[in-house]
């Protein structure tokens, strides 16, 4: 598989300090795989993340996308932990605001809207305002509008933290349905050991001050996978030592 | 806390007669203060005579061009106020710039009370509906400017975070589509304060002599005729509740999307 993404030598620390909050990150991920990034509070992940979205800008090192020139999409696609659907548009609205600007015609943006609605399966909450949506709900609302403009790599940060766990496990699997269904490129920040080896085809340990990647660890345990597993259960036991 | 709902207020009907109760134990109290004398004799109107005073002032043709002519130059001052505030207020706290070049000024500027304009208003525009608009237009900048500027300081930079994570940064259309819809609570909140504070710079505006219901309550309180004056005072509250009522109703209209 060829590579879609390629972090060389990342490094970050704040304007008002030396000490960088990670430091000489490489990563590579290869188109299609979804990898998690674990790590506990502090150690950078969720900065890693927004610098790969391209909303901070790193210190010191290299992102690079390998991805084709395409104007009907985007390269990324972002879902934010806290959901954040803007309050003065509905729900068909909010997924809708990444396409402007894209070259789709009104046709073509009603058919994305349409086709991200079905897959997060909200149709019939199109025409709600986000005040009127479930936790679970609004998260799926930020999942359907980065699906829809169908991003190369899809870029998380810790979206499922904010709801309940039975919410939680219901917006798990979905999501595995829908990168079953796309297979799309996805970058999944979490606190979670249990749920990136749920999800990842890889997981990925930041760690220690500076943060700095202390384990890649492929998950080849077979899909579909069941949360109670042995196997599942050690190999997060086992990952867990890392942090 | 949530307080424990007295049996009569319980019902619509209950607190209606509530209210109604309230309004009537206050004309009572007025009456009785009428009789009493505890002001000069004839300086509190007697509050059986207003019907009377109100049929008097819309027979003697007075009422009617007196409210057509406060109207014109309150609703003139009202929207230049309201458009200058919001755009000055808009401008200054989205762009830096800005911020800084008029922050001096505004400082200065702002603790003038809106009738200390009043000097200029006669000097530049004579007793005129210029003049009184002028004066309007100032109080109700202030008002529209604050709210304004503050309510767009106050955008929560998620949400321009999200326009730059989905390729919608450009100046004007984050202007378009996150400062003004995020902002907009804020800033109706000051055009409904300017609706109210626009009467109140009206009032005292034409007492100095520009047609309108303040100058008729001037001069219906210069021959004692304090009933006529309440009147006056009676009817600027029915219209400041229309047009209260009116905006709340836009508002509601254009913020749907505000939970309830």
């Amino acid at each position: 598989m060829a590579p879609i993404l390629n972090i060389k030598n990342l490094s970050y620390h704040y304007d008002n300090s030396d000490e960088p909050v990670f430091a000489d990150i490489n990563l590579e991920v290869e188109s299609g795989e979804f990898i998690a990034v674990v790590g506990g509070s502090g150690v950078g992940k969720s900065t890693l993340l927004r610098c790969v979205a391209n909303l901070t800008k790193p210190s010191d090192g290299e992102i690079v996308l390998y991805v084709p020139h395409d104007d009907t999409r985007r390269r990324r696609g972002i879902v934010f932990q806290d959901g954040r659907l803007m309050p003065w548009r509905r729900l068909r609205g909010n997924v809708a605001y990444g396409l402007k600007g894209l070259k789709l015609n009104a046709q073509e943006k009603r058919a994305r809207v349409d086709e991200v609605l079905k897959m997060t399966r909200m149709q019939e909450l199109a025409d709600r305002w986000p005040h009127q949506l479930s936790g679970g709900q609004v998260q799926r609302g930020g999942i359907a509008r980065a699906l829809a403009v169908h991003p190369h790599l899809l870029l998380m940060d810790e979206p499922f933290s904010a709801v309940d766990a039975i919410t939680r496990r219901h917006l798990q699997d979905q999501l595995l349905a829908i990168w079953d269904e796309t297979r799309k490129a996805v970058m999944f920040i979490t606190h979670d050991i249990e749920e990136a080896v749920y999800l990842a085809d890889r997981v990925i340990v930041l760690a220690g001050s500076p943060g700095k990647i202390v384990l890649d660890r492929c998950i080849d345990i077979s899909r579909p996978r069941r949360r109670n597993a042995d196997e599942l259960q050690q190999l997060a036991h086992d990952i867990a030592q890392y942090l | 806390m949530l307080q424990q709902l007295h049996p009569l207020a319980r019902s619509r009907w209950g607190r209606s007669l509530l209210g109604l109760s309230g309004v009537l134990a206050f004309v009572a109290f007025w009456k009785y203060a009428q009789v009493s004398g505890w002001a000069a004799a004839g300086t509190i109107p007697d509050p059986f005579l207003l019907p009377g005073a109100l049929a008097d002032e819309w027979s003697s043709e007075r009422l009617l061009p007196a409210l057509g002519s406060s109207l014109i130059h309150y609703v003139w001052g009202l929207a230049l106020g309201t458009m200058l505030g919001f755009l000055v207020g808009t401008v200054a706290a989205s762009s830096s710039l800005m911020d800084a070049l008029h922050g001096w000024l505004a400082r200065i500027l702002r603790p003038i009370p809106p009738l200390a304009w009043v000097v200029f208003a006669i000097a530049w525009f004579k007793v005129s509906h210029a003049g009184a608009a002028f004066v309007i237009a100032i109080g109700v900048f202030w008002v529209n400017y604050f709210a304004s500027y503050s309510a767009v300081r106050n955008v929560d930079p998620k949400y321009y975070e999200l326009s730059r994570a989905f390729g919608q940064s450009g100046f004007l259309r984050q202007a378009l589509q996150v400062t003004l819809p995020a902002a907009a609570p804020g800033i109706f909140s000051g055009m409904r304060t300017g609706i109210g504070q626009a009467w109140m710079t009206l009032i005292a505006a034409e007492l100095l002599g520009v047609p309108g219901m303040g100058q008729e309550m001037n001069s219906a309180a210069g021959v004692g005729a304090y009933e006529a004056v309440v009147v006056y005072m009676l009817i600027i509250s029915l219209v400041y509740t229309l047009s209260d009522t009116l905006f709340a109703q836009i508002e509601n209209r254009v913020l749907k999307w505000r939970p309830s």
